[in-house]
């Protein structure tokens, strides 16, 4: 029997990006101590995330009260900072997908600590996104009409316009991810129920499902994961190059361009991935999960951040070019303004922040320091919420006829409700910070070596060399 | 009333050379606990494919059909041409059905494991220690000879072993 002898390749790995969490055992105790009883610094972030959430809807009623005049959406620019912020959370949300499922079909041997962080955050952030396209259309009791329902009209939506396309992508894609959030915390769950007592005990042995980590049970799980991470992986894709062909079908002069798909799915990953280090930072710090994130994740996670930043500064020089290139008036004119026009500041906060702070992680340095993490991906979430303001703001606000050119500027309404829409992010996510562990316990316990007795004669567990396979490890059977 | 017995391992090795001589002296109804899905318990008690693989397949190819039909369908059932568009649109529904392939694909995906693996299951369960959960693999034979069983389990030397009748 040398099959379990053999670690395999991720086991391997996996001890060398967590070389100071050797136990099983060990792994139950430290995450769901996290689960315990929330500290003062727990309640004042939860205290500040009930109020922005409460400005967020005070903001939203204040608007369906008087009507969209409320914000600041006029003719010509109808799309303004809710359906940036929609673009803005969506983006955010598309890490989560591809740390848990990208990196999961590639086997990256570093994503176990960091995937079930990640995908809260695609589910939370989908939600908050959510919200957006419903907060949009002002008569919020008619957002109903977006979804195709038998009625006594035998009217139906238009399944040619790409927004229709985005209702079916947007909820699919929470749909998915809720179910592949879900369907990974089960097992975990249920070590939670195991050692839980009182009423959080009846709430995990609900959520749990009944789950007893029988071989059975484990077969059908792992195949399971394997084909929703094979399903989500395509549907992360899709849903922010959906989403970026709300812009692109048109033929507003800096909307209408085939990178548009790639362009955004890469500026989605970009600020996702940048989200996920936001987070993890203070998780880290305040559940004292060192052993856990080791500098070799947020270097790893720096990497993508780089890569990710090149291609999108990539697609913003190829739109200049483009623009320049075509030898059109409007559309060169168009990227003239972008850069020294109205929103000129806006444009440069854009490249600046999106194409220039992250070069910074070229260093080792940098990528191994923690607060300049913090602060760089502070830096790309602004840029990447400025992005989609330019995107959209500046090519609305010039469109065709010089005469009915305007300037868009957010009114009070619309700047609370982004304001509380963090707000209401983290008000879910200081939540299942609190209830559900945080960390994948079964995944980590994956790549953590399994406790060997080696040769069947003898009662050593195998060796520390041979576990963080530095030499080839012992065949444990006859 | 069927007897068994359960063993709790502290090593993955053990419980591995466990299941696998209770499997050559012809006992199959052999149920394994771990906390982790662990490639080696499922290779020592002889796993083939996961049925699941169907479920997401024929799930898959639903949505996609659907995903045709419906638009199509609602397409000719009033037929308005907007934007100088055919009203059989193809290239344009090729997105819902794309979305709809995935949504179906993976509701079916979660259906099938939880059909093959009995979930959701409110019935407390009476084989089975928390320690599984934890970090011990579990054992766990029901057979008419239990004293055969216990002496192959013994051998393995488990940290603990339970005997008992179960419903």
């Amino acid at each position: 029997m040398a099959e379990t002898a053999n670690l395999t390749e991720s086991q391997r790995r996996g001890a060398l990006t967590h070389p100071d969490v050797t136990d099983h055992a060990e792994v139950n105790r430290d995450i769901l101590k996290m689960l315990s009883a929330p500290g003062k610094g727990w309640w004042a972030l939860f205290g500040l995330a009930v109020l922005g959430v409460g400005i967020f809807f005070g903001s939203w009623f204040w608007q369906i009260y008087r009507g969209i005049g409320v914000s600041g959406l006029t003719s010509p620019v109808g799309w303004g900072a809710y359906i940036t912020t929609f673009v803005f959370w969506v983006g955010i949300a598309h890490s989560g997908t591809l740390i848990s499922a990208i990196l999961f079909l590639f086997r990256a041997p570093w994503r176990q600590s960091v995937y079930r962080v990640a995908e809260a955050m695609t589910v939370f952030a989908v939600m908050t996104a959510g919200m957006f396209p419903l907060i949009h259309v002002g008569r919020v009791w008619h957002a109903y009409w977006l979804i195709p329902y038998p009625n006594q009209r035998y009217l139906w939506p238009n399944f040619r316009s790409p927004l229709v396309w985005d209702v079916f992508a947007v909820t699919t894609y929470f749909t998915v991810s809720a179910v592949f959030f879900y369907l990974g915390m089960i097992p975990d769950m249920a070590a939670a129920r195991d050692q839980a007592k009182g009423l959080r005990k009846k709430l995990y042995t609900i959520i749990a499902l009944g789950w007893r980590g029988t071989d059975r049970q484990w077969h059908h799980f792992s195949k399971a994961y394997i084909f929703l991470a094979a399903l989500a992986t395509p549907l992360v894709l899709s849903v922010h190059s959906v989403v970026s062909w709300d812009f692109a079908v048109g033929i507003v002069p800096g909307w209408h361009a085939t990178v548009f798909a790639p362009y955004f799915v890469a500026g989605a990953i970009f600020s996702g991935v940048a989200m996920v280090i936001t987070i993890v930072v203070p998780i880290r710090k305040i559940f004292r999960l060192e052993a856990y994130l080791t500098t070799k994740h947020f270097d790893a996670l720096s990497k993508l951040v780089l890569l990710t930043s090149m291609i999108v500064f990539w697609a913003y020089l190829t739109e200049f070019f483009m623009a320049w290139y075509s030898g059109e008036p409007p559309e060169r004119q168009m990227f003239w303004n972008r850069l020294f026009g109205h929103y000129w500041w806006a444009t440069w906060i854009m490249l600046i922040c999106n194409g220039m702070v992250p070069m910074m992680l070229w260093f080792k340095r940098v990528r191994h320091s923690v607060p300049a993490l913090f602060a760089i991906t502070i830096f790309i979430n602004i840029g990447m919420w400025f992005e989609r303001y330019v995107i959209i703001v500046t090519s609305l606000s010039h469109e065709y006829e010089p005469f009915a050119w305007g300037v868009y500027r957010p009114s009070i309404v619309e700047m609370g409700i982004l304001l509380g829409s963090f707000a209401w992010f983290g008000f879910w996510f200081l939540l299942f910070t609190r209830l559900l562990p945080p960390v994948a316990i079964a995944e980590l316990k994956e790549v953590i070596p399994p406790k060997l007795r080696g040769k069947k004669s003898g009662s050593a567990p195998a060796t520390d060399a041979e576990l963080s396979g530095d030499v080839a490890p012992a065949p444990a059977g006859d | 009333m069927a007897k068994g017995i359960l063993a709790s391992f502290d090593y993955l090795d053990s419980a591995c050379d466990a299941i696998e001589e209770l499997r050559k002296a012809g006992h199959t109804d052999i149920t394994a606990y771990s906390s982790y899905p662990e490639h080696a318990l499922e290779h020592a008690l002889g796993y083939g494919q996961s049925p699941v693989r169907v479920w997401t397949l024929v799930g898959g190819l639903t949505g996609t059909a659907t995903g045709f039909a419906f638009t199509s369908w609602t397409s000719m059932d009033w037929p308005l041409i907007t934007g100088g568009k055919p009203i059989l649109s193809i290239p344009a529904y090729v997105v819902i059905a794309f979305e709809l392939t995935i949504l179906f694909g993976a509701l079916s995906t979660v259906i099938g494991l939880f059909i093959n693996s009995r979930l959701p299951n409110p019935i407390p369960p009476v084989v089975y220690d928390p320690e599984f959960s934890a970090g011990m693999y579990g054992v766990y034979v029901q057979s008419e000879k239990l004293d055969t069983v216990r002496a192959i389990l013994q051998k393995h030397e488990p940290e603990e072993i339970r005997e008992g009748a179960y419903a």
